[in-house]
C-alpha cells in the first residue's frame, strides 16, 4: 500500500472509529523493535505512551532506514504511516517531504493531541536532521 | 452537622446531572458517531461546572467586578463582601476554627509548595525529615524534594501493604522524633485509597510533627474536618484542596493552615497585598491570610468557588458519599466482568470514588483512546504518580474517577467501550 493509497482508504472511510481500526491493523503488522535498541537514547520525548525510533544510514543507495516501536497499538499505526512516507527514502527525499503535510492529509491532525503532535514533530526533527547530515557527508 | 439520611429525600442523579449542562449536550466533534452525551469519568483530574457555578461566574463579571480590598467603590465594596462569604463558607465547609486560616490559592499544587518554602524554608534544619508516602501525587512530592534539597533536610517515604494502604504497621519506624513533617494524601489520586488522616495526625503529633494533607481528591467526597472540632477527630496543620475538582472553577484553591503557624511561618510570595509596610530596606508583613495572597486574587473564581461549596453541601456529603460508594461498587462488579483487568487499590471499605486498572495485552493508551470514540472520557497515563506505579510496576493505568452525575449507565458506557477496544485491540489478534 502506497501513502496515497492510504489517504484514499481514509478519505473513502470518513469516520474516525474506522480509521482507528485501520491504524491499529497497521500498528499490528509493524514489526517489532528488538528489546536491546529500546534504550534511553532510542527513545523518543514528549510521548504520552513509549515511543523508541532508529535511524540507520545506508549505502548504494544512500537511503535512510528507520525503525520504531510503542506499547500503543494505535502509536504503532501512526509510526507505520512515518515509517511508510520516510524510511527507506534518500536524505533529499526525506528533506523534500513533511510528513505532518500527509498526516494533515490523512485528517489525522484533527484527532491528535497536541503531545502527541509534539512527540511525533520530536521524531521528524530527528529524521530531519539525520537525513542533512548524510547529504552534508555525501557532498 | 450531621444530618439524618431518612429525613431527606434520596439521591436523584438524574437531576444531579441535570444541573450539569455540558453533560447532557449530544457530543458534536466529528470523532463520535452517536450524538450521545458523555459518560465523564474524569472527575478525579478536573470536575465538570453546575450551572450554578457557570451563572455566578457571569454574574460577578457581569454585574459587580472590581479589584478585591483595594476599592472603596460599590464595586470593590461588594467584591470583598463576596470574597469574604465565600471564605466562611469553606472555612465552615472544612471545619476551620477562623476565616483567617482559609488562604486562597492558585490550586492544590500552589497551596503545597506554599508549606514546603514558607514553612519549609523557615522550620526546616539539617537532619531534619519530611515523611511523605509511595502514594503521593507529584505536587506532594516535588515540593518536598525541593525543600529537603535547599534545607538539608531528609525526605522519607512510607511503604504500602500488599492491598495498597499505608503500611501503619510501620509506620513508628519511619515517623521518628526526627520527623518534623509528615505530607500526606487523605485519598490517593490513583488507588482511590482514604487514609486514616485523624490517626496520622495524632502520630505525627506524639512525635512532634506536624502534618500537611493533601486533600484534593477527598474534599470532594466526604467531610472535612480540618480542626477536628465537629467529629472529635485530630486536627491537621494545613490541609490544600483545589476548587475545580470540587465542581468550582479552574485557578483557585484553598490552602488552611493553623493560625499560629501561618503567623510564624515565611511569606510565599511578595508583592502587593502581603504587606503591613514596606521601607527601602525591607518590609513587613501583612496578618495572615493577606499575608500569604500577594498580588490580585483569583476574584471572580474564588466567589464562584463559594457556590461549588454551596452547591456541594446542598446536595450533601453523607448522601453525596453514599451514592458514589453504591457506583463505586457496582463499577468493581462490572469491570470484574472482563478477563485480564486489574483493578489497583484496597477493597471498596477502604477507597473513596476511583477506579484506576490495567487489562492484559491492551496499551491503557490505546483503551482511553477507543473508550474516546465511544464517548467515555477516562484518564490514562501515570497520572502524576510515577514513584506510585513504579511500586505497581506499571508504566501507566487506566483511571476512572467518579463524581456526582455519574450513574451507573456511565459504568455500564465504560465496560461496553472497554468491550469494544479489546475486541479491536485483542481478539483480532487471535
Amino acid at each position: 500500500m502506497t501513502i496515497e493509497d492510504l489517504i484514499e482508504e481514509f478519505d473513502d472511510l470518513g469516520d474516525w472509529a474506522d480509521q482507528c481500526e485501520v491504524l491499529i491493523d497497521m500498528g499490528r503488522d509493524l514489526s517489532n523493535m528488538s528489546d536491546n535498541l529500546k534504550t534511553e537514547d532510542t527513545k523518543v520525548h514528549g510521548c504520552q505512551s513509549n515511543v523508541w525510533m532508529v535511524a540507520e544510514v545506508k549505502s548504494e543507495p544512500l537511503r535512510i532506514e528507520l525503525t520504531a516501536d510503542s506499547d500503543a497499538m494505535l502509536v504503532r499505526g501512526l509510526l507505520s504511516v512515518v515509517l511508510m512516507v520516510y524510511s527507506n527514502r534518500s536524505p533529499q527525499e526525506i528533506l523534500e517531504t513533511d510528513v505532518r503535510d500527509i498526516f494533515s492529509r490523512l485528517g489525522l491532525d484533527r484527532h491528535l493531541s497536541p503531545a502527541r503532535k509534539n512527540g511525533l514533530s520530536g521524531m521528524v526533527t530527528r529524521v530531519r536532521a539525520i537525513a542533512a547530515e548524510a547529504v552534508g557527508l555525501q557532498s | 452537622m450531621t444530618t439524618d439520611m431518612s429525613q431527606r429525600p434520596p439521591f436523584d442523579v438524574e437531576a444531579v446531572r441535570g444541573d450539569f449542562p455540558i453533560l447532557n449536550r449530544p457530543l458534536e466533534s466529528g470523532r463520535h458517531r452517536k450524538g450521545k452525551p458523555p459518560a465523564f469519568l474524569d472527575s478525579g483530574a478536573s470536575a465538570q461546572k453546575p450551572q450554578c457555578v457557570i451563572d455566578r461566574e457571569r454574574e460577578v463579571e457581569e454585574q459587580f467586578f472590581a479589584n478585591a480590598y483595594r476599592g472603596v467603590y460599590y464595586f470593590g465594596a461588594r467584591v470583598d463582601e463576596e470574597l469574604e462569604a465565600t471564605r466562611s463558607g469553606i472555612a465552615k465547609f472544612i471545619g476551620a476554627e477562623s476565616t483567617d486560616e482559609i488562604i486562597f490559592t492558585s490550586g492544590t499544587t500552589m497551596s503545597l509548595n506554599l508549606v514546603a518554602r514558607a514553612w519549609g524554608g523557615k522550620f526546616l534544619e539539617p537532619g531534619d525529615e519530611v515523611l511523605i508516602t509511595e502514594m503521593e501525587h507529584h505536587a506532594n512530592i516535588v515540593p518536598w524534594q525541593m525543600a529537603c534539597a535547599e534545607r538539608g533536610a531528609t525526605l522519607r517515604w512510607l511503604p504500602l501493604t500488599e492491598d495498597r494502604r499505608l503500611d501503619m504497621s510501620r509506620l513508628d519506624e519511619f515517623l521518628t522524633p526526627k520527623t518534623k513533617m509528615l505530607a500526606v494524601t487523605s485519598m490517593s489520586n490513583v488507588l482511590g485509597t482514604i487514609n486514616a488522616i485523624s490517626e496520622l495526625a495524632r502520630r505525627a503529633h506524639d512525635v512532634g510533627s506536624l502534618i500537611c494533607v493533601d486533600a484534593a481528591q477527598s474534599v470532594p467526597h466526604r467531610m472535612t474536618d480540618a480542626s477536628g472540632q465537629h467529629n472529635e477527630v485530630e486536627p491537621v496543620d494545613f490541609l490544600a484542596f483545589s476548587g475545580h475538582k470540587l465542581y468550582g472553577p479552574t485557578g483557585v484553591g484553598v490552602l488552611y493552615g493553623r493560625r499560629d503557624l501561618l503567623c510564624e511561618m515565611n511569606p510565599f510570595l511578595g508583592g502587593g497585598h502581603m504587606i503591613s509596610q514596606v521601607y527601602r530596606d525591607h518590609s513587613t508583613w501583612a496578618d495572615p491570610p493577606a499575608k500569604f495572597e500577594a498580588g490580585t486574587l483569583p476574584i471572580v473564581q474564588a466567589i464562584a468557588l463559594g457556590a461549588a461549596v454551596e452547591y456541594v453541601s446542598g446536595l450533601g456529603l453523607d448522601r453525596i458519599h453514599a451514592h458514589e460508594s453504591q457506583l463505586l461498587g457496582y463499577a468493581h462488579e462490572q469491570l470484574a466482568t472482563i478477563s485480564g483487568l486489574t483493578i489497583y487499590g484496597p477493597d471498596l471499605e477502604h477507597k473513596g470514588a476511583i477506579c484506576s486498572f490495567t487489562i492484559d495485552g491492551a496499551a491503557a493508551e490505546d483503551l482511553a483512546n477507543l473508550l474516546d470514540i465511544r464517548g467515555v472520557f477516562v484518564r490514562h497515563g501515570h497520572h502524576c504518580a510515577m514513584p506510585l506505579h513504579e511500586v505497581l510496576g506499571v508504566q501507566a493505568s487506566v483511571r476512572a474517577s467518579f463524581g456526582v452525575y455519574n450513574s451507573c449507565s456511565d459504568i455500564d458506557r465504560l465496560v461496553d467501550g472497554l468491550q469494544f477496544a479489546l475486541e479491536r485491540l485483542i481478539v483480532a489478534e487471535k
